[in-house]
């Protein structure tokens, strides 16, 4: 489960002076259920997830990750955690197979269950015709899947994506919302954030529209369409983003 | 912190680098093959091309001397040269190289010997020009022959005996053993290239391992692992430092197996270079044992230093431009301890890279100066480990890890 808490970003800048990326952001994940963060670029949702994988420190607030707080914690909170998105890269000297195994030894795990996972992995995700081939030479779809496998080697009860289908083509794209189907049907709590609100519609239980730093809207499709009045994702998000926000 | 962690961060980037072709370049091919033959080649040229001036008849001009037979008799003596007969654009004939230099002897040269009174000779050459510099030095032989003739003659004429000119002789005798004579000169340079090579070695890691990782966007996936960022940082120094040490000491490997080929095999490329083969050659293990373990916590400092301000890069450019002013910096004091008069005190003792040196110079020569050696060695470890406490400092700082 997630829980997040009151979450505050502020960044130092020059021109502008002190930046609320993420402005008192609070919401529930919880598992078997696909929580979508919605919004335009910059609304804030990576620098939410970074916080809530521990790869920032929020200036204020918290939020409690697989039963760790994400400030007292952060190491155990990583151990449960399984962070995709575009910025987390693949070493393209490693084969997928090193990849994978070096990510699972860094969770800790000992050789034999490891190598079992690997295999299981492999062997889910198709990826046994390329497993010794080094990252720099697969194609799109198989780097996809070499990260999913490398965020599920040591098979984290929540998982989080950060725009993980943007600039992938159809068929790659199809893959991860699988993947992300998949991930609940195994009772994972599920986080995703997105611009795309096809995606929304198709997959997520809860979404949040997020807007300046600040959740605008929170809810199921069904509750957001009676709010807003609203039928198309689109509509309602731009509803959301348009209404004066909410004092947090 | 956590070994394990450390040791697994350490195994993955030790493969990652071996793997990169630019990194087998920097820290295995230019220190084992390019090096050595670059001082092989260059010692080759130097002599080859010297032989080739040495070999060959210099074409001197010579003019006036019309009314000095005796002289020209001994001049048109030698064989190994080839006189030209005067022409007036003399000068521009040896700027243009195709006279080496010219002798003028003053009218009434030999009448002037003849009465004691005062005379003498010009030598025209190409300054810095080394076919003309031997036609002169040939010259001058010649000339200081024929005036020490004259002077025998001349004491001969009034009896008085040729000791009187040197009342007491001069000799230089050797009292310093081998290994202090090859010490003394390799003690500025072993040290110098030691370090600066430690420097080399280590500056292609520290930017792939930081600036470059954020630029291909995998830091953020390190990230991802519950690894302690104090062990993510640990594992990648000790890669640099492995990398550092390892150019060093192959650097060094290969230009031993150079200097020994150097001095011993075709002439002695080395030692010819050294003036003529009088060089006694021995290395004292000790010493070269002592300023390895002088150069440590340089090493140790350098490549901390490395980490730390690749670590500020967004990209690899960026760190090459924020680790250039640190090669200077380092290149700087390096050469300041070959200058001849610097020698070690405590105010220099201070001075990083710069205190390694001086004391390395005089471990190299045979004097361990103890009360030196250890607050040296002491600081310069106290620096190793601020830095390497700055590199994992700015790991822990957000702002300068997800810079980019």
């Amino acid at each position: 489960m997630i829980r997040a808490e009151h979450l505050v970003k502020v960044y130092p800048d020059r021109k502008r002076g002190p930046v609320r990326a993420v402005d008192g952001v609070s919401f529930r994940c919880e598992p078997g259920r696909i929580f979508g963060l919605l919004g335009v670029n910059g609304a804030g949702k990576t620098t939410t997830l970074r916080m809530l994988a521990t790869i920032l420190k929020p200036s204020s607030g918290t939020a409690v990750v697989a039963g760790h707080d994400i400030l007292r914690e952060p190491e155990a909170v990583r151990s449960s955690v399984g962070f995709l998105s575009t910025s987390t890269a693949l070493y393209g000297r490693l084969t997928a197979q090193e990849l994978v195994e070096y990510f699972g030894k860094l969770h800790g795990m000992d050789r034999v269950t490891l190598r079992r996972r690997v295999d299981e992995l492999f062997g889910l995700l198709e990826m046994d015709a390329f497993r010794k081939r080094r990252c720099d030479k697969l194609s799109t779809g198989m780097k996809q899947k070499t990260s999913i496998a490398r965020t599920l080697v040591h098979d984290p009860p929540v998982m989080i994506f950060d725009e993980p289908t943007i600039g992938l083509d159809v068929l790659t794209a199809r893959t991860i919302v699988s993947f992300i189907r998949d991930c609940r049907n195994r009772g994972k709590t599920v986080i995703f954030s997105t611009h795309v609100m096809s995606e929304v519609e198709k997959l997520c239980d809860t979404i949040s529209i997020i807007h300046e730093g600040r959740i605008r809207a929170e809810g199921d499709l069904e509750a957001l369409r009676a709010r807003f009045g609203e039928q198309s994702m689109e509509d309602i998000f731009v509803r959301a983003v348009e209404a004066v926000p909410a004092a947090s | 912190m956590n070994l394990k962690s450390i040791g697994i961060i350490y195994r993955k980037e030790f493969v990652d680098l071996i793997r990169d072709r630019r990194t087998l370049i920097s820290m295995v091919l230019v220190p084992v093959l390019v090096m050595p033959l670059l001082i092989l080649g260059m010692g080759y040229l130097t002599t080859s091309s010297v032989k080739k001036a040495r070999s060959e008849t210099p074409r001197i001009m010579l003019l006036g001397g019309e009314d000095s037979p005796r002289i020209m008799e001994v001049l048109r003596a030698r064989e190994d040269v080839r006189w030209v007969p005067a022409s007036p654009d003399f000068t521009n004939q040896i700027s243009d190289k195709s006279l080496r230099a010219a002798l003028e002897i003053p009218e009434g040269f030999d009448a002037a010997l003849e009465a004691g009174e005062p005379a003498s000779v010009r030598i025209y050459q190409h300054q810095g020009e080394m076919k003309s510099g031997f036609a002169s030095r040939t010259l001058e032989t010649v000339l200081r022959e024929y005036r020490e003739n004259v002077v025998t003659e001349r004491l001969e004429a009034r009896s008085v005996p040729r000791s009187v000119l040197e009342p007491f002789s001069i000799r230089r005798e050797n009292v310093a053993a081998a290994a202090q004579v090859t010490g003394q000169i390799l003690g500025g340079l072993l040290p110098y290239m030691v370090i600066l090579l430690c420097m080399t070695g280590g500056m292609y890691p520290a930017m792939d391992l930081t600036a470059g990782e954020k630029e291909r966007g995998t830091m953020e996936t390190l990230l991802c692992s519950p690894v302690s960022r104090t062990s993510l940082v640990l594992g990648k120094f000790l890669m640099v430092l492995t990398a550092a040490v390892t150019t060093a000491v192959l650097s060094l490997g290969s230009l031993a197996v150079a200097f020994f080929i150097g001095t011993t095999a075709s002439g002695g490329i080395l030692k010819q270079a050294e003036g003529g083969g009088g060089l006694p050659l021995a290395v004292d293990p000790a010493s070269v044992l002592g300023v390895f373990v002088m150069i440590l916590p340089i090493a140790f400092f350098l490549a901390a230093a490395e980490l730390a301000l690749s670590l500020f890069a967004r990209s690899f450019k960026e760190a090459q431009t924020y680790l250039t002013p640190l090669l200077f910096a380092v290149i700087l004091p390096a050469v300041a301890s070959m200058t001849p008069g610097i020698e070690l005190n405590w105010k220099l003792a201070w001075v990083p890279v710069l205190n390694t040196s001086l004391a390395s110079k005089e471990i190299m020569s045979g004097n361990w100066p103890w009360e030196f050696i250890v607050p040296i060695f002491l600081t310069n470890s106290l620096y190793a480990i601020l830095a390497l406490w700055a590199a994992v400092r700015l790991f822990h700082r957000e702002s300068v890890i997800m810079r980019g």
